[in-house]
């Protein structure tokens, strides 16, 4: 363990007997498993069968910890779900530090907890990482980099590409909740206060949904954007109209009211523990139960459906019986000024 | 906030009888109103009441977005001060967007090393000078009554915490002048107003009297809500019907009919009223607030000898013309075309409560 006033200096990442020091005593520590602890230039991965799923993901969030996770939750979630939304079962993660010279070791050290125990409870390993130390300005505090590796377990994979006509459009719980814990948390917005995001693993539920709904069209985790840019690239991608029941998307009171106060439209808020399921009509009900039974899906709803008409667009009915066009960000929401 | 914001206000019942109440009252007439307000363009298109609305009404988007209403040669001005040594602008997150001279913003001036703080209170920048002492933390005042008293409240706490190095560019502009010059103007044509919630907050009734009382003009102050906005959209159409012209308050959730006292004082303290550039409308007599001189250590124009000069409108855009509702976003030649979201021409693109980018972004183009 160290000290709890601990800095780190610009010799942890000099490759020395000082990097070796943080490497031992704070990530093979966490992170510890068989692959790692070799501390081979390069982790030996024997057991895996092709077609194999691969993303990579860099991670800077201010603050590092939220409530409901942290940096390092977010780093192991984040590529675990990406890799899933292939439809494959993650296995190996790999991760790279930027960190800036003066960091608080005990921060460190927390980080890496937090992405340990994402890790074992992900059911995934960490088997092969770097750490580079920049002078103080030239990074903020840390900078997370990780790719994971799996193995697809159904064929075709789901892909942005294969929404349908006559699809139907599931999401596996609240939107928002994240995007607006960390403004939140950032700028001490007091009258939030019950906000926790929703950073969480999303294999075990995709691999439930898989084995109840073998034919799922379309998985993707609406993460920076929120659910209206993610839609609207499925939209695009599969060269369809997807129409949206505003009223059935599961939005906490809390976030509303945040957003409302704030000028915020809870649909383009980031979210880092949701799954967008988009599969054919006759087996909604099985996804739908399918998700509802995994701890991360309880809260699954039906949303919308896909139509051939309206390409490239999403559509939502409003919950006082208008229409209009949820369309992409040119960039990041703002709130109101007055 | 035990306020649910999404029951009563919200029911689609009750709007539904709202609009049939709509109809009763138009009688086939034609309404051509001007939501004031951004934030009442963007309630009307998120909520989807603008397919709602009988096809007889018209909302034309006013001049109520802080940031569209912000003049080409203001613009220029605060351009010229980012990169200034020991100049530290802090301003909301809007106006980093918004093309100055040459297309250039203050994005393009802080990759270029200008030194430019997001913040999303005048507080925070307050607390950015009490962090810098050796900078001067200038905060770009834009916004109107809703947003002065807060800018006056910290002066006030700057000057009390002897924070020496704090100052204000005013830019704020005033609601009511602004009402009387798109009335006076020939290419207007507007039957009422649905007036701004946030700015009678602090306002209450009494400064939109005129509207009524010299013009015959309705004007009906209306909360965000659709259930909010379909009310003050009857109790116009019913004054247009019976002939009348009355200034209402269809908000007393929120607005009090006198407004707030407090903060009016407040403004009063610290800003009197000069005269302000707008957006496709020019000079309007008494439609600013500029710092009080007793404030003037802390007004920017004076000690950092800020001028406004002329500069070359934009060719081509017509955000005034859009702001004065003589057209809609989508008439203006360049919206959807040279003038997007992603590479705004004016600022009506640039903030989600402008007009243009309000359209963009919730009509088909």
């Amino acid at each position: 363990m160290m000290a709890e006033d601990a800095i780190l200096l610009l010799d942890a990442g000099s490759g020395g007997m000082a990097s070796q020091r943080l490497i031992a005593q704070c990530f093979v520590r966490n992170f510890s498993n068989p692959l790692l602890d070799t501390l081979d230039d390069a982790a030996l991965l024997k057991d895996l069968h092709a077609p194999l799923a691969m993303s990579t993901d860099s991670y800077t969030v201010t603050p590092l910890f939220f409530p409901g996770g942290s940096i390092g939750t977010l780093a192991v979630h984040g590529t675990v779900n990406d890799v899933s939304m292939l439809g494959a079962r993650p296995r190996y993660l790999t991760c790279a530090f930027i960190l800036e010279e003066g960091l608080s070791l005990s921060v460190l050290e927390r980080i890496a907890a937090d992405m340990g125990n994402a890790a074992r409870a992900a059911d995934v390993q960490i088997v092969t990482g770097d750490t580079k130390v920049v002078p103080r300005g030239c990074c903020d505090k840390v900078f997370i980099n990780t790719t994971g590796v799996g193995e697809v377990i159904v064929d075709p994979a789901p892909s942005g590409h294969s929404a349908a006509s006559g699809d139907a459009v599931l999401i596996s719980g609240f939107v928002g909740d994240h995007g607006l814990t960390v403004m939140n948390s950032r700028e001490g917005l007091s009258f939030l206060a019950d906000t926790a995001s929703d950073s969480a693993p999303l294999n075990g539920m995709v691999e439930s949904i898989l084995s109840a709904c073998p034919d799922v069209h379309v998985l993707r985790d609406p993460t920076r954007g929120g659910l209206a840019t993610t839609l609207n690239e499925i939209a695009q991608q599969s060269n369809v109209g997807i129409y949206l029941d505003e009223s059935a998307i599961p939005i906490r009171e809390s976030v509303k009211n945040g957003c409302s106060f704030l000028g915020l439209d809870p649909l383009y808020l980031a979210n880092e523990g949701k799954c967008i399921c988009i599969v054919p009509e006759e087996q909604a009900d099985a996804a739908l139960t399918a998700m509802r039974n995994t701890p991360y899906g309880k809260d699954a709803a039906r949303i919308g459906s896909v139509r051939a008409e309206k390409a490239g667009r999403v559509i939502l009915k409003t919950p006082i019986g208008g229409e209009r066009l949820l369309t992409m960000l040119e960039g990041a929401q703002l709130p109101r000024i007055c | 906030m035990a306020v649910s914001f999404d029951s009563a206000f919200r029911d689609p019942e009750l709007c539904r009888t709202l609009i049939r109440r709509l109809e009763r009252a138009l009688q086939g007439r034609k309404m051509r109103f001007m939501e004031v307000c951004g934030t009442h363009t963007v309630a009307i298109f998120q909520s989807g009441l603008r397919s709602m609305l009988p096809d007889s009404v018209t909302h034309l988007s006013g001049p109520g977005c802080p940031v569209c209403v912000t003049h080409d040669a203001e613009i220029a001005a605060f351009m010229k001060l980012a990169g200034r040594d020991h100049v530290v602008l802090a301003t909301f997150g809007d106006l980093l967007r918004v093309p100055g001279p040459k297309g250039r913003c203050l994005k393009h001036a802080r990759a270029e090393g200008a030194r430019i703080e997001i913040v999303y209170s005048p507080l925070d920048a307050l607390a950015l000078a009490r962090d810098n002492p050796s900078d001067v933390i200038v905060f770009l005042g834009i916004g109107f009554e809703t947003t002065a008293p807060t800018v006056a409240a910290t002066l006030l706490a700057a000057r009390q915490q002897k924070i020496n190095n704090f100052c204000v560019f005013s830019l704020h502009k005033l609601v009511p002048p602004v009402l009387r010059t798109l009335l006076d103007d020939k290419a207007t044509d507007i039957n009422a107003f649905l007036l701004p919630g946030h700015v009678s907050t602090i306002l209450g009734m009494r400064p939109y009297s005129f509207l009524a009382e010299e013009y015959g003009v309705p004007g009906v102050i209306g909360g965000f809500e659709p259930v909010d906005i379909l009310l003050a959209l009857c109790t116009m159409a019913e004054q247009l019907r019976d002939g009348r012209a009355e200034i209402v308050n269809a908000y007393p959730r929120a607005v009090s009919d006198d407004g707030n006292p407090r903060a009016c004082e407040l403004l009063e303290q610290v800003f009197v009223k000069a005269d302000a550039l707008w957006r496709g409308l020019g000079r309007i007599p008494g439609s600013g607030y500029a710092l009080n001189p007793e404030y003037a250590d802390m007004d920017a124009r004076v000690r950092l000898g800020i001028q406004l000069e002329d500069v070359a409108p934009i060719p081509g855009c017509r955000c005034g013309d859009v702001l004065k509702g003589a057209i809609s976003p989508k008439q203006c030649p360049l919206f959807g075309k040279k003038c997007t979201p992603a590479l705004p021409v004016g600022p009506c693109m640039v903030s989600t409560e402008g007009s243009c980018a309000a359209w963009f972004k919730y009509t088909e183009h």
